[in-house]
């Protein structure tokens, strides 16, 4: 499943998110609800500053969240990858990581980009040219 | 004392207990707080306040 329709089934089926970023294993934003980049830069910015400051803190942090008055702030690590995700005040807390992390693991990776390697011919072309 | 009065005034008193322990827990969530959870299954509370919740809690806010 891609990124934007596994985001889409989340907020349809959690009502209480709001922006939802998920962070790829290279550490760019691989999808979002958020329109607006700059908003999605910023959310992705914050989730990874919150888990390097929580692993300062607490070394083997696998998912957060900050409640404050205005909502809740949740980050999800899988691996290497990331969803944040803003919520309503008082959300369901263990709904919000279920949610979140079915999420996460329906978002396929991207798979690695072949390798290209010359092929011998070419190679042997190559040499006996130089 | 008649036991009706004693019944009354232990109804009245259980029914101030259990008021003021929601009053409380209502109050409680209504905290700033971040929870962390740990790989092995454990969780960390820290209310406004601490150290931990001082350093995360303003992120959280530039967030929302």
């Amino acid at each position: 499943m891609d990124a934007a329709q596994a985001i889409a089934d989340l907020t349809e089926i959690s009502p209480q998110v709001r922006k939802v970023v998920v962070i790829g294993s290279d550490g760019a934003p691989a999808g979002s609800n958020l329109a607006d980049d700059g908003a999605v830069g910023r959310l992705a910015d914050g989730a990874r500053r919150l888990v390097e400051a929580a692993e300062a803190l607490r070394p083997g942090v696998a998912q957060l969240e900050a409640a404050t008055l205005a909502g809740s702030v949740f980050v999800v690590r899988d691996g290497e990858r990331l969803i944040a995700a803003t919520t309503t005040p008082e959300p369901t807390v263990g709904l919000v990581f279920y949610d979140l992390k079915t999420c996460l693991r329906a978002i396929e990776e991207a798979p690695p980009k072949p390798v290209r390697r010359r092929s011998p011919a070419k190679k042997n072309a190559d040499d006996a040219a130089s | 004392m008649p036991p009706r009065k004693v019944v009354t005034g232990l109804l009245l008193a259980a029914g101030s207990l259990a008021g003021s322990v929601l009053v409380r827990r209502r109050a409680a969530r209504r905290q700033e707080r971040i929870d962390l959870y740990a790989n092995d299954g454990s969780m960390h509370s820290f209310g406004e306040g601490t150290v931990e919740a001082d350093r995360l809690l303003p992120i959280a806010h530039e967030l929302l």
